[in-house]
């Protein structure tokens, strides 16, 4: 089912909204993993607002979609969305980071409402995803499990034995995302340690892989829908942008984690108010 | 000079420790539907082929990758299945150390760990093989309950309580053929997690064992009582985290003198948690850990390596004697009641 303009611009907002809620929260932190949350926020912004099948209501519910972020620091992009979503207390983003506070950077599943893995240490998510599409084959039941890796995590070899996992069982229901943003803590992923060819590698170990520009709305849903529809294991990989939004953090490695004052801040915002206007020019020119 | 113990052929007719574990862990799936097992490619050799066979469904082999078996376990634990998984415990405690402290420990989820092959069990694969340090980095783990069992019957009567503990487990095992402790398996001796059984009543000193040393403990207390005349307490201490500062600290008041006896590093095991009850409770104590004191074993039998560390019952022999001939209460330069 093709996204529609309507459906297109509203997520475009809601990603704005959101963009600026991540910015926000690493304001109020004082500072956080903002590159690799805007990176994501795309991702993260079509599967809260498209696709989970998750109850405002209920967030423990049994047959909801699962959702598994294995790249943990971006929470500070995952905070607000689930704080958005309902799950949690708006006011709770204005604690992020401080002693005793629910949220931290690496989220907790206990703590955090709609959390489905407490993740941070990297190379965990996937196997945990794994295990989440496999039981759903136990209990009989029908949800989808979406996982979000980073790129750089794909160095640790937890990875590639859960992706063996993933093809040996052919988990179908299971969405793998990766955010291939191409930066890592001490530089880029090809300098540091050479992923390339990540697509080919994925192949062979068993995906169909689809290759889309990440902070594309429509060719991310494209890409979840035929995931969606296909007999066996689908892998995304978005091509995107560290900081994407922020002129001076995309592309820029140290901006990995970073802190914010007021004057960085109000940039930042004409940075991101920027962006959406022109994303919204996008979808005015390519929607039909 | 120890007493005469000579070892006679381990009867190879009983059903090994992790045979216990397998027909337990079948008869558990009979009836809850929601457990599974996992393995990195040792069903055989941990014994739960019986479960496999029986519900193919509810098997998950991952191949050889223990973190990856970690994580999924981990995944199926929070969606609603609960997880048994097997391996070897050096690899269970260190393998996948990260993934059993954030996945498993951290998120507090409802996976069984049954960790084989404990101690230097596997005697004859060497020190890669042997785990002497799984109860230290176990014990650490918050929310992690440790077990140590001490032979198939006891094994059995762990996993079935473990099922019923909400929360994580671990539960090591030895490779199999251990001496029988409990040799009725419809023995009822009252296993609780966390409750220490005694095995021989005394009063002169207090022998706490874990695991393949408890038998070792029996047989040097009945000894002792004959020989010396001593009588000598002796522990099963099958649970090591939450470990029973009860026994512990009616063993001090009793008995004014302790000994530790394990097939694990003295270092952070059942030893060090004893020591940090008696530490606590500021009383003086006669006090000595047997175990691996900070070197790798050898290669060997199992029972072999236990007779060359000193943890069979010669070596627990000699030890009582040595803490029973210390006058450590008539120091003068020791004041003992705080």
């Amino acid at each position: 089912m093709s996204l529609t303009k309507q459906e297109w611009l509203a997520l475009e907002k809601k990603a704005h909204e959101l963009r600026n809620l991540c910015l926000d929260t690493t304001y109020w932190a004082g500072s956080g993993h903002i590159g690799g949350g805007m990176s994501s926020m795309d991702i993260l912004t079509i599967l809260y607002h498209k696709y989970l099948n998750i109850k405002k209501d209920d967030p423990n519910w049994p047959d909801r979609d699962r959702f598994i972020l294995s790249k943990g620091h971006a929470g500070i992009a995952y905070a607000p969305v689930l704080c958005d979503f309902g799950y949690n207390d708006m006011e709770q983003l204005k604690t992020f980071n401080l002693t005793n506070s629910k949220m931290g950077i690496h989220l907790d599943s206990n703590k955090v409402v709609g959390v489905d893995a407490s993740t941070g240490s990297l190379g965990h998510g996937l196997p945990i995803a794994a295990g989440t599409a496999l039981a759903a084959r136990v209990l009989g039941k029908k949800y989808i499990t979406y996982c979000l890796t980073g790129d750089g995590e794909l160095d640790e070899g937890s990875n590639w034995e859960a992706a063996m996992t993933i093809n040996h069982f052919n988990l179908n229901n299971l969405i793998t995302f990766v955010d291939r943003n191409h930066l890592m803590i001490d530089g880029g992923t090809e300098d540091v340690m050479k992923l390339e060819p990540l697509a080919d590698k994925f192949t062979a170990f068993g995906f169909t892989v689809k290759q889309v520009d990440g902070h594309n709305i429509k060719e991310l849903c494209d890409a979840v829908d035929f995931a969606l529809s296909y007999d066996k294991p689908v892998l995304i990989l978005a091509d995107t942008k560290k900081g994407a939004g922020i002129k001076m953090m995309e592309g820029n490695y140290k901006w990995h984690y970073g802190a914010i004052d007021e004057n960085l801040y109000n940039q930042c915002k004409a940075d991101l108010e920027e962006y959406y206007q022109k994303r919204v020019e996008r979808v005015e020119r390519e929607a039909k | 000079m120890a007493g005469g113990f000579v070892y006679t052929a381990v009867e190879s007719t009983a059903m090994s420790t992790a045979e216990y574990y397998g027909n337990t862990l079948a008869e558990l799936g009979r009836e809850h539907p929601e457990i599974v097992a996992l393995t990195a490619d040792l069903a055989g050799s941990t014994k739960i082929g019986v479960f496999q066979k029986e519900f193919p469904d509810r098997f998950i082999n991952v191949g050889i990758a223990e973190q990856n078996m970690f994580g999924v376990a981990a995944g199926m634990a929070r969606a609603g299945c609960v997880p048994f998984l097997s391996t070897f415990s050096v690899f269970a405690s260190l393998r996948c150390a990260d993934q059993l402290h954030t996945d498993i420990c951290y998120q507090n989820v409802n996976a069984k760990i049954i960790a084989t092959h404990a101690g230097t069990s596997f005697g004859q694969a060497g020190s890669t093989h042997h785990a002497i340090v799984d109860l230290a980095v176990a014990r650490s783990m918050p929310n992690l309950v440790v077990i140590c069992p001490a032979d198939g019957v006891e094994t059995a009567n762990a996993v079935r309580a473990a099922y019923k503990h909400q929360g994580p487990v671990y539960i090591r095992i030895n490779r199999g053929f251990d001496r029988v402790l409990y040799g009725d398996p419809n023995y009822d001796y009252g296993f609780e997690i966390g409750k220490t059984v005694e095995l021989h009543e005394g009063t002169d000193i207090t022998v706490i064992a874990t695991g393949s040393c408890a038998f070792q403990a029996l047989q040097a207390a009945n000894f002792l009582e004959s020989a010396d005349g001593l009588k000598v307490r002796v522990l099963n201490m099958h649970t090591i985290k939450p470990i029973d500062k009860d026994a512990i600290l009616k063993a001090i008041g009793d008995t004014r003198r302790i000994i530790t006896v394990e097939d694990h590093s003295i270092i952070g095991g059942l030893g060090s948690a004893v020591a940090e009850v008696m530490a606590e409770a500021g009383k003086g104590c006669g006090f000595k850990m047997l175990g691996h004191n900070d070197k790798f074993a050898p290669i060997g039998l199992h029972e072999d390596i236990m007779s060359i560390i000193g943890i069979d019952s010669n070596g627990i022999i000699a030890a009582v004697r040595e803490v029973m001939n210390k006058d450590f209460e008539l120091d003068d330069d020791w004041d003992d009641e705080v």
